[in-house]
């Protein structure tokens, strides 16, 4: 993989719990981003605790604990957050243009305690909009992983399924979507294949190039060893291919996102992409603003979960680093 | 396992192992031309060659890797392999290495045994990313031993091992010999490696079995003893070195 950045650390230091053998933009830690700079610290405070001339300084350590840090990297948001108070609260810009952090509050409070003709509850919108991207996902993610195994343990399913897949990689998923409307209507049907689709591409694309990379001495080692060939799937195949799967997982999530804020936009009678057109209508800025948060929140928690995963699925990688 | 390849009939003999004729090719190059072996059971002998005499294709040959070779070819019983990398599965704790693919009831508890057996009781729970290179090999060979293989295959592992490990290495598989009494293929090319620890040395030239000696010396041996220095440079010259210095 580009863009490794295996940490070195000294023989009598501790396991860094973030030092994995990965792109450094997935080596950040699950909490705070600023916990990997923590962890150096203290990886070198140790490295320097025996003062030997051989030792092999990483960084000095900072003064400042752990959570200076943090408060330091709060600092930059809340001011972001004070001005826009400030700006809107003055009356600088029309509070209908950029409501004050506050309105947009209570605005989300009310969404969630009223049920409103226009919107419905927030709670509900975003049960269905949910429920549309796991749909979607679930399917997209089961087709691709089958479609990667098939192309990535046979030649018949490589010559047969890869083509296809790299010609629908081409295709703009979003352009897709007029077409859908005429072939699909308006109901699910159209936003869930959309999902599915910009699910479906990017986690092929990863499970198929990481079951191509297996060792293929582990291969020769399956066959030695007489392992059927479910085994041979479960405990090499996708062990092996999991970094990889997992990447694609990440950016599939990314996408399914995407393509749920879009597909929710055009034609819907429910979901936060329909709370979003109907305060497009009545010039609400305050409730596409709360729905928009709410699209960040979900994003986050699945970054969050897929980073779980990565610690539990990939815990070898990092005992290697550690070593 | 008796397998049957193009041709001949298999005959069910005393022998571990019996090959009669075994001939591969890639493209033009002959790697290995009617090539004659018997092993007995329990016998340990060393195969040596220069690099590319086919002492590995003869392997993977044996190990059941490579489907094109011709002519006849019988192992009675199990066969197990230990590579010239540990070849572990990274993802794999050692213990789950050592019983993968095991179809018994007790791999748990066999697997453990045989990694005491092996000095790597501690290591158990390690990852595989985490050994030296001798313990890898050591887990490596206990992956290959819990399977009771009536032929263990060793191709070149002590070869990337430095030489203190090579040489507690070479104690460690004698004593797993002498416990469980494999027939053992021991692919080196390390003359001084094969004259320690086989009762018989076979040379490999061009594909064929072109030198056969029994070493019959008890261990452990004294590599300076005058009959294994006379038979190292007999094998040497097998070998195509001369002892005068020329190559």
């Amino acid at each position: 993989m580009p863009g490794n950045r295996p940490v070195l650390v000294g023989e009598d230091a501790a396991p860094p719990a973030a030092a994995r053998l990965m792109p450094v933009a997935d080596a950040a830690p699950a909490l705070a981003p600023g916990q990997a700079h923590h962890l150096t610290a203290r990886v070198a405070a140790r490295a320097e605790s025996p003062a030997s001339p051989g030792t092999v300084r990483l960084r000095p350590a900072r003064s400042g604990n752990r959570r200076g840090k943090a408060l330091l990297r709060l600092i930059s948001p809340v001011a972001v957050l004070g001005l826009w108070q400030l700006v809107s609260g003055l009356g600088l810009v029309s509070s209908q243009r950029l409501p004050p952090p506050t309105q947009v509050w209570s605005t989300a409070v009310s969404l969630v305690t009223t049920a409103s003709p226009a919107y419905g509850t927030l709670q509900g919108a975003l049960l269905v909009s949910l429920e549309r991207a796991a749909t979607g996902f679930a399917v997209g993610a089961t087709v691709a992983m089958v479609l990667a195994i098939a192309a990535g343990l046979s030649s018949i399913g490589e010559n047969t399924v890869d083509p296809l897949l790299q010609m629908v990689r081409t295709l703009p998923l979003f352009g897709l979507i007029p077409l859908f409307i005429v072939w699909f209507g308006i109901g699910e049907g159209p936003k869930i294949i959309l999902i599915a689709i910009g699910t479906a591409v990017p986690l092929y694309l990863n499970a198929y190039a990481g079951i191509r990379n297996v060792d293929p001495k582990l291969g020769e080692l399956a066959r030695v060893l007489h392992l059927s060939r479910r085994e041979l799937l479960t405990q090499i195949v996708l062990p092996g291919a999991m970094p990889q799967i997992l990447v694609g997982l990440r950016q599939s999530l990314g996408v399914a996102w995407l393509a749920l804020v879009v597909a929710e936009q055009v034609n819907t009678g429910a979901g936060l992409g329909f709370m979003i057109s109907q305060a497009t209508q009545f010039l609400r800025s305050d409730v596409i603003i709360v729905a928009l948060l709410v699209y960040c929140v979900l994003g986050l928690l699945t970054d969050g979960l897929v980073r779980v995963l990565e610690r539990r699925a990939l815990s070898w990688r990092r005992s290697f680093v550690a070593a | 396992m008796a397998s049957q390849l193009r041709g001949s009939v298999t005959v069910r003999s005393s022998s571990a192992v019996r090959v009669r004729g075994l001939s591969r090719s890639f493209g033009q190059n002959q790697i290995l031309s009617d090539l004659d072996l018997d092993i007995s059971p329990g016998e340990f002998v060393a195969l040596i060659g220069r690099s590319g005499s086919g002492k590995s294709t003869l392997l993977r040959a044996l190990a059941g890797l490579d489907r094109d070779v011709t002519g006849e070819l019988a192992v009675d019983g199990a066969v197990a392999i230990a590579f010239q990398e540990p070849r572990l599965v990274p993802w794999k704790r050692v213990s789950d290495n050592v019983r993968l693919g095991l179809r018994i009831s007790d791999a748990q508890a066999r697997a453990a045994e045989a990694l005491t057996e092996l000095g790597l009781t501690d290591r158990a729970q390690a990852w595989p990313l985490t050994l030296s290179g001798g313990e890898a090999q050591r887990a490596s060979l206990a992956r290959a031993l819990v399977r009771e293989p009536s032929l263990l295959l060793l191709d070149e592992p002590f070869s990337a091992l430095d030489a203190l490990t090579r040489i507690a290495m070479h104690r460690l598989v004698l004593s797993l010999w002498e416990n469980h009494r494999p027939a053992v293929l021991l692919v080196t090319h390390d003359v001084d490696e094969a004259l320690s620890l086989a009762d018989r040395v076979l040379v490999l030239t061009s594909g064929r079995i072109s030198y056969s000696c029994q070493v019959s010396a008890g261990r452990p041996r004294d590599r300076n003893r005058p009959d294994l220095s006379a038979l190292r440079t007999r094998l040497l010259t097998e070998l195509g070195v001369d002892m005068e210095g020329k190559i």
